[in-house]
């Protein structure tokens, strides 16, 4: 168990080095993210439509497609030079594999999520720090099961032809059930209401992610083996 | 007799039978009193979505067995059905908004099923886009199969989803017509209908996968 931890973060840790050293990813997700908040802004009549109702959908708009992004360079890296078999061949788990990648993507959607939010909070004057700590558990769970499912397509649509265009084409299904369950919650979390009143959301966001962290750990195997 | 054969004999079959069928549900079954006529395309309309259901779920259950035994056979069905599934997610979709039209006065509303079932014509389109941008027949098959396994398991997470999402948000609208009182003969007219959806689906698949047999895996 140690052994699987120390080598999943040995990938992620790799993964992340790659991309603090190129910033191509991450810088082009923040600027998307300031990009859509901005359009955001000027697509509604402020007169019309106050902030507090649009903002739990411009939220949870800039962040789906942020992580989108962000997963379509997981492991696009690893093409060059035949990079994903030397990692095959490297003697790691399958698993530490997989969850390497899975916690690199995670740190990356943090990322964009954490400048997201302060964006957020200076363009539309939302108080989103009186809610922080249960935004952050839903921002969490909202977003683990979700990337989970990306990661494990991106390592498959990564070696088919229109590659880029794949992976928002398989994982749109599999984005309606946490998108609706975060949006419900932060609709509600922005009015003041109690995190208790979210319980039936919140335990299906849990269960999402825990039928799909664990199917795609047991299904990652067959995307990568010769 | 070969497979293809034996398959456009049952989807002849099937097609004689629908329409039998449509005989019985326009003369001989009684028309509802509040939607009138545009009640009868029920008995296309909801065949149709358990048809495309039943796909997905056998895509998904050849996927996992395929996973296990690697059977290429497996495979093929898995794509015959997808392809199935996805022309009666098409016949459905297209009824639909031309029922709700008149009835609910809108085409196309958020209810829980019809996400359900637009997701699922979304799983069908990516599952098949798939397929069609993998060169290598053993590759695409394995990935093929991961993404059906998915989109078995996501089917109720959807579901779930958008069904907690309008209970805890009522739209003004009653939007689910009243199903369980039935009269007897719409009853038999639509079991009927589900059988004949099923044989369809059968003379389908065994004509699709009859073809995949023939021309290597495409």
């Amino acid at each position: 168990m140690r052994e699987l931890m120390r080598h999943t973060w040995l990938i992620a840790r790799k993964d992340l080095q790659l991309e603090f050293r190129s910033r191509t990813a991450l810088a082009s997700a923040f600027v998307f993210t300031a990009l859509v908040l901005v359009i955001f802004e000027y697509g509604r009549d402020p007169t019309a439509v106050p902030t507090i109702d649009l903002a739990p959908s411009i939220l949870w708009v800039t962040f789906s497609f942020a992580a989108m992004l962000g997963l379509n360079r997981a492991f696009q890296a690893e093409l060059e030079n035949q990079a994903l078999d030397g990692l095959l061949l490297a003697p790691i788990s399958r698993t530490s594999l997989f969850w390497g990648k899975l916690t690199a993507n995670l740190v990356f959607v943090a990322l964009v999520q954490v400048v997201g939010v302060l964006l957020f909070i200076l363009f539309f004057n939302v108080p989103v720090w009186r809610v922080w700590l249960p935004f952050l558990l839903v921002c969490a769970l909202a977003t683990i099961g979700f990337i989970a499912v990306g990661t494990l397509f991106s390592a498959m649509v990564v070696r088919t032809r229109f590659a880029e265009l794949m992976l928002p084409v398989l994982l749109l299904p599999f984005l309606l059930p946490p998108l609706i369950a975060a949006v419900a919650i932060t609709v509600k979390l922005f009015a003041g209401r109690p995190l208790s009143e979210s319980a039936g959301w919140l335990r299906l966001l849990a269960g999402y992610d825990l039928a799909f962290v664990s199917l795609t750990t047991l299904l990652f195997p067959a995307t990568v083996t010769e | 007799m070969t497979l293809a054969q034996r398959g456009r004999w049952i989807t002849i079959g099937a097609l004689l039978l629908l329409a039998g069928v449509y005989v019985r549900a326009l003369r001989f079954s009684p028309v509802e009193v509040h939607q009138g006529l545009a009640q009868k395309i029920f008995y296309l309309h909801v065949p149709a979505a358990w048809s495309a259901m039943l796909s997905m779920g056998l895509v998904g259950l050849a996927s996992i067995l395929f996973l296990i035994m690697k059977d290429r056979r497996l495979d093929r069905f898995a794509a015959a059905s997808a392809e199935v599934g996805t022309v009666f997610c098409c016949v459905m979709l297209t009824t639909g908004p031309l029922w709700a039209r008149p009835i609910w006065g809108t085409w196309w509303t958020w209810d829980a099923r019809l996400t359900l079932t637009l997701m699922l014509f979304f799983l069908f389109i990516g599952y098949q886009v798939l397929r069609g941008a993998v060169n290598d027949p053993a590759l695409r098959a394995r990935y093929a199969a991961v993404v059906g396994i998915c989109g078995l398991i996501l089917l109720p997470f959807i579901h779930l989803s958008v069904y907690l999402f309008r209970t805890l948000h009522p739209q003004p609208i009653v939007l689910k017509p009243s199903a369980p009182s039935l009269p007897p003969e719409m009853l038999v007219t639509l079991l009927l209908s589900f059988g004949v959806f099923t044989l369809l689906y059968v003379g389908f698949v065994m004509q699709r996968y009859a073809i995949g047999e023939g021309g290597g895996n495409e």
